[in-house]
């Protein structure tokens, strides 16, 4: 059996005119991608958020991913976990999360707060949301709804848990008000290099060097889209080759929807043709799309 | 009282999603989940068929809590409501799509740039229900942690409210915002796109003085809470007009849909059973004994809800305070005092004076029945329409729409089909004068 690789197309930061946004997606899954990244420029340059683009189009597609970029250093961890996990109920266990940094000092001044700007504050800051998010997810067990008749209890107080984060900037309390989500964690895509890989499910890198150096995630190479038949086709042979501590790939367009055409008609009819890559199946969660498992609660499990 | 004559006046409608609380009842076969998506797809597509002008999502910031105890017996655990409302624009073209937000736990910039998100994806149709919270409990969650003074509540959402405001008016120009207030000190050269409804639509739904002032200052619409007596409601509705008016606002600038519940039956004679049936799923036995242990400051749950009112005195800081609901600050002695004398005067059990303390009554009747009288607080000036908040989910809507709005169409008081496409136009509001 060959390896196989999943596919994702980035979306950019995109239009904010909806059926544009819903047009682009729906073609990204109508090829065969696994999931699409929507990215975010921050609230300091306008533009739609990359959760709500996200959300947008959750219950108008059914088995590409969605996966939407937004930053740990001044937002808030509850409100970014609620987000996500409602992101994961509207496309029935589809969602993802590209765990990003804000580097401007704009957009400290937009948020009306201090710069974070020295290295370690911000893996600190991108630490600290992922863990109170991951935390979050898994505050509500699944089994916590239990419709009691008899003692006239809809929920299981056993299956709800503080999650008591205290960092060192501030601290969150729990539980979620999102009971757990489809994927019992949404999946969090970090960059090589940022966020330490125990964090994260999937890394997104720049190469091979970087991807050998990741263990215990979905290592995910990023590479140009092609804009032609005869790039589409050297990208084929590039990823019938590829080192095998690469899951899956990327593609990052120029132009979005010229591009996407090209991979849709050059690109993934050869891989799936090659067995080198599978549509995602219908009902699939982006995790099983990726090969991932849906984790134990970490509460159920220390019980 | 001066009622007011609008013989034209038409009905507004909007659906408020509780989907959590007592007010929801789980028991029934009928009542499905509350948080899986198909529900809130059926609810809104409900609505829409049925011509609403607007679907509301409440928010929870904290999970309930009684005596230090997540409350376990109403519904709980929702979606976040500008994420669960861009999934739901996406699969409907007209009706109104309101968030409940606080302006204690979030960010100016932020928010207004996630409602403007929803407001230009969704082709100008978001609004944004403004709720403010003061305390410390509801603060663990959150960075700024902590909590505002009671009195700056207000404050804090007023300057939120004129940073959102800047921020939507430089939408679609090169314009940066830069606002110095006692609450902010911010900066942003943010080209959010102009919406087709210019900004999203502002709700509020504070009940005291205070909250009224700040309605009429700057809301576009009132979610009031007196959805049940027409007296009640028309002193309400003459108060704010008084209020626009000294703003120098035409007294119509505000529309007020107050929240209600509308029980329905096919025939006269099965009205009574069917509100005594939702009454008693909304206050089951266990959520009355919770319901007057929080004003009793005791744990009751060993009690019989059927039986007479406990005998002892209220403990005024008791052990089983309530967080997040409605009985925190209360004057306890005064409430119990109301509810002895109430049990006496009509010979009511715990659980009766519960439900008829407790229970928004709303509206029943047969849909004839139920539509006249909706017709006559819209053509008195009562109200302008209905926040309408049904007691099961995802089916509460379907009698409402299939047998309530033909009657008012019938009776001329509600439209035939969507007249515009935002949910300023729905409302039949102004557009909001840029660079005020």
């Amino acid at each position: 059996m060959t390896r196989t690789v999943t596919l994702g197309f980035d979306v950019g930061v995109g239009s904010a005119d909806g059926r544009a946004v819903a047009a682009t997606v729906t073609a990204a899954e109508n090829a065969g991608f696994g999931y699409v990244t929507f990215d975010d420029d921050d609230v300091a340059t306008g533009g739609v958020d990359a959760v709500t683009r996200a959300a947008f189009v959750a219950a108008t597609t059914s088995t590409v991913g969605l996966v939407a970029t937004a930053s740990t250093t001044y937002a808030e961890p509850f409100h970014l976990s609620s987000q996500l996990a409602s992101l994961d109920y509207a496309s029935r266990g589809r969602a993802g999360w590209v765990a990003s940094r804000s580097l401007a000092p704009d957009v400290a001044a937009a948020w009306g707060r201090e710069v974070v700007s020295a290295d370690t504050d911000l893996v600190r800051e991108q630490r600290d949301s992922v863990t109170v998010a991951r935390g979050l997810w898994d505050s509500w067990e699944d089994d916590a709804v239990i419709r009691d008749f008899p003692t006239g209890r809809f929920l299981n107080q056993q299956k709800l848990h503080y999650v008591d984060f205290v960092g060192e900037e501030y601290s969150v309390k729990g539980p979620a008000i999102v009971p757990r989500p489809p994927q019992g964690q949404v999946v969090v895509f970090g960059r090589f290099g940022e966020i330490d890989a125990d964090l994260l499910d999937v890394v997104l890198v720049e190469n091979e060097a970087d991807a050998r150096a990741v263990t215990g995630a979905h290592v995910v190479l990023d590479v140009e889209a092609p804009g032609s038949p005869t790039a589409a086709a050297a990208l084929v042979e590039r990823i019938a080759a590829l080192d095998d501590a690469i899951g899956g790939i990327r593609l990052r367009p120029d132009l979005i929807d010229d591009d996407l055409r090209v991979a849709a008609r050059y690109v993934l009819p050869q891989l799936f043709e090659r067995d080198l890559a599978h549509r995602p199946v219908p009902a699939t969660t982006l995790r099983s799309t990726l090969g991932l498992a849906r984790p134990v609660n970490r509460f159920e499990a220390a019980r | 009282m001066t009622a007011l004559f609008r013989p034209d006046a038409t009905v507004h409608l909007g659906v408020f999603y509780q989907g959590v609380n007592h007010t929801t009842i789980w028991s029934d076969p009928a009542s499905g989940s509350q948080i899986d998506f198909e529900t809130f797809r059926r609810l809104i597509t409900t609505a829409e068929r049925g011509l609403f002008d607007a679907f509301f999502l409440g928010e929870g910031l904290r999970l309930r809590e009684q005596g230090g105890k997540i409350l376990d017996l109403d519904i709980a655990g929702r979606p976040d409501a500008i994420t669960q409302l861009a999934a739901l624009a996406g699969i409907t073209t007209n009706i109104g799509l309101v968030a409940t937000q606080n302006t204690t736990y979030n960010e100016p910039v932020d928010l207004a740039r996630r409602l403007s998100g929803l407001d230009v994806l969704s082709g100008g149709r978001a609004g944004w229900n403004v709720v403010t919270t003061d305390n410390a409990w509801t603060g663990e969650n959150f960075r700024r942690g902590g909590y505002l003074d009671h009195a700056d509540r207000y404050v804090r959402a007023g300057e939120f409210l004129d940073v959102a405001r800047a921020l939507w008016n430089a939408g679609g120009t090169p314009d940066s915002v830069r606002i110095q207030s006692s609450q902010f000190d911010i900066a942003s050269a943010a080209p959010i796109p102009r919406s087709p409804q210019d900004h999203p639509v502002i709700f509020q739904a504070g009940d005291s003085s205070t909250g009224r002032d700040f309605a009429a200052q700057h809301a576009d619409v009132i979610f009031s809470a007196h959805g049940t007596h027409f007296d009640d409601a028309l002193d309400f509705a003459n108060d704010i007009r008084a209020r626009l008016v000294a703003r120098g606002r035409p007294d119509d600038d505000i529309k007020i849909l107050p929240g209600t519940q509308i029980v329905l039956a096919d025939h006269e004679r099965d009205v009574d059973e069917k509100v005594r049936w939702v009454k008693e799923g909304q206050f089951t036995g266990p959520t009355t004994l919770s319901i007057a242990g929080q004003v009793w400051g005791r744990d009751l749950s060993d009690r019989d809800p059927d039986g007479p009112l406990p005998t002892e005195d209220p403990i005024v800081s008791g052990v089983v305070g309530a967080r997040g609901s409605a009985f925190n600050g209360i004057d306890v002695d005064a409430r119990v005092r109301e509810w002895r004398s109430l049990a006496e005067a009509k010979n009511l059990s715990l659980r009766q004076v519960v439900i008829e303390t407790s229970a928004r009554t709303g509206f029943a009747g047969t849909p004839s029945q139920v539509a006249d009288e909706l017709t006559r607080w819209v053509r008195g000036g009562a109200s302008d329409g209905f926040n309408i908040t049904p007691y099961l989910v995802p089916s509460g809507l379907d009698d409402i729409v299939d047998k309530l709005v033909p009657e008012l169409q019938e009776r001329g008081s509600y439209p035939a089909a969507y007249g515009g496409s935002t949910l300023r136009e729905h409302l039949g509001l102004r557009r909001p004068s840029i660079g005020e």
